[in-house]
């Protein structure tokens, strides 16, 4: 019995990959069907990045990758071999929150929390990507992301904050 | 999700090479409709080959033609200047498709390949569906259909085609390169695709292996009005009900070009011929633009879920066409 499932665990195939995630590497060894997401939250402990729906529907995995936001559920680990990966973990510089993660707070734009690190992905991609020019452009371009709380006005207007401050050259 | 084994292609003859030798084996590119349908066990490929690090990205433009390649993202084109300029429907149906992060993924090749939403298709454990596996019948003919075709439909299949960047591309006659392991050819987006007919698991003219390398777009004329129409149950991130890419070249208020595809209502990106012939040197007034409405849904096939996309789709042709004329009334 125990040596069967040792057959079965040593006849997955298997694959080698180098993430970096938030500036450092990471050398792994992985069941070719990890995903980004899983790796992660499972071999890396960064449990930030949140595991929705984990079929591209709901944002709440969304991290960079080279700068571009990106649905960590639907990559996988492999294809991510010499990519710039950034989590929510790295947003905080020397402990400093990003200044949009202190908008989320000056304004609620949360309840459970629970889809929060993705909407804040998102939300540092809009302002880069020079996106949020009104309010209608920052709900079309947070689209991806949802929240069954409903606190979406609270996420618009902490974004739109941002945007006002300058923060699209952040 | 079944296990398989993960490899990298390094250039495009070993990867064609690969895929073409074992009938197991997938492309990875994008990942955005692959993975999915992976997960939900639709699809099990024994390998995946990854081919996005290929060098087959970037737009370039040569005169009136734009080559993009396959593995050039949904973004990367909706955000490209010259299809600002010269392409503005095709820039709107990317802008109207998705989530930035999914059109941050999937690219230009992935999204003409994207599979069907049928909801039937999608789940193994309903046993009635041609397209995954032939002569087992059709759960949505039978059940409930919503998010389904019309045009293009029999009752051996009515799912959908749900591009909506493939309706402006084949309203533009583009032309899809591929590359085989004996070589290359071109064919029309607008031959690509194949209506179900009775076998709907036969989806385009890709042999085994085929691999899509570019997708070459004719650029619209500079004095061209193009515009695309979405209709869908949210304002954002949502499939279409019904779609219209559509372009014109007006002379005075006569018609002059027409260049017409839907979304939303067949089982390929459906190339509105009939309705384009009644256009073409036609006033652009509203009873030019309802004729060529009931010439481009002609003999649909509906079920109860699916009768509302008949008068839907005629009444998105018409305001596509009159947006495109500039506010007829």
């Amino acid at each position: 019995m125990a040596q069967d499932v040792v057959h079965s665990q040593t006849s997955v195939p298997r694959v080698g990959v180098t993430l970096t995630v938030n500036g450092v590497d990471h050398r792994l060894d992985l069941d070719s069907r990890v995903t980004l997401l899983d790796a992660l939250r499972d071999a890396l402990e960064l449990t930030g990045t949140k595991k929705g729906c984990d079929q591209g529907a709901c944002g709440a995995c969304t991290v960079m990758a080279d700068g571009r936001r990106i649905l960590s559920c639907l990559t996988l680990a492999a294809q991510c071999e010499g990519r710039e990966i950034t989590t929510v973990e790295g947003l905080a510089a020397g402990g400093a929150l990003h200044p949009v993660q202190e908008a989320f707070v000056r304004h609620d734009a949360f309840q459970c929390g629970y889809c929060t690190s993705g909407q804040i992905m998102s939300a540092v991609c809009l302002l880069a990507e020079r996106r949020a020019g009104s309010d209608a452009d920052i709900r079309e371009f947070m689209s991806g992301n949802l929240c069954r709380c409903g606190a979406y006005p609270n996420i618009v207007a902490a974004i739109r904050e941002v945007a006002g401050a300058g923060g699209g050259d952040a | 999700m079944r296990e398989f084994e993960y490899v990298r292609a390094g250039e495009v003859g070993q990867a064609v090479a690969a895929a073409t030798a074992d009938p197991a084996a997938s492309y990875l590119a994008g990942g955005t409709t692959q993975l999915d349908l992976m997960k939900d066990g639709v699809l099990a490929p024994d390998r995946l080959i990854d081919i996005t690090r290929l060098p087959l990205g970037g737009i370039t433009r040569s005169g009136d033609m734009l080559r993009v390649g396959a593995l050039t993202t949904m973004e990367e084109l909706a955000t490209d200047p010259t299809v600002a300029e010269r392409l503005p429907f095709l820039r709107e149906s990317l802008l109207l498709s998705a989530s930035v992060q999914l059109r941050n993924m999937a690219t230009i090749g992935g999204n003409l390949l994207q599979r069907t939403r049928c909801r039937y298709f999608r789940d193994p454990a309903v046993p009635a569906c041609n397209k995954r596996r032939r002569g087992t019948g059709c759960a949505a003919v039978e059940g409930a259909a919503r998010m389904h075709a019309i045009l293009g439909a029999s009752e051996h299949c009515i799912a959908l085609h749900a591009s909506d960047m493939a309706v402006p591309l084949v309203a533009l006659d583009a032309v899809v390169h591929l590359q085989g392991r004996d070589g290359g050819r071109s064919v029309p987006l607008t031959e690509f695709y194949l209506v179900p007919g009775d076998t709907p698991d036969v989806e385009n003219v890709l042999a085994r292996g085929e691999l899509i390398t570019a997708v070459e777009i004719p650029l619209l004329p500079a004095d061209a009005r193009s515009t695309y129409l979405k209709i869908r149950d949210r304002v954002s991130y949502e499939f279409a009900l019904t779609s219209a890419g559509v372009a014109l070249r007006l002379d005075g208020d006569v018609i002059r070009e027409a260049r017409v595809a839907l979304g939303g209502v067949a089982t390929i990106p459906w190339r509105a011929r009939a309705a384009e012939e009644v256009l073409r040197g036609a006033p652009a007034d509203l009873r030019t633009f309802t004729a060529a409405a009931d010439a481009a849904i002609r003999d649909p096939f509906t079920v109860e879920g699916t009768a509302f996309k008949v008068e839907l789709a005629g009444r998105t042709l018409v305001r596509a066409l009159r947006t495109a004329a500039g506010g007829v009334s």
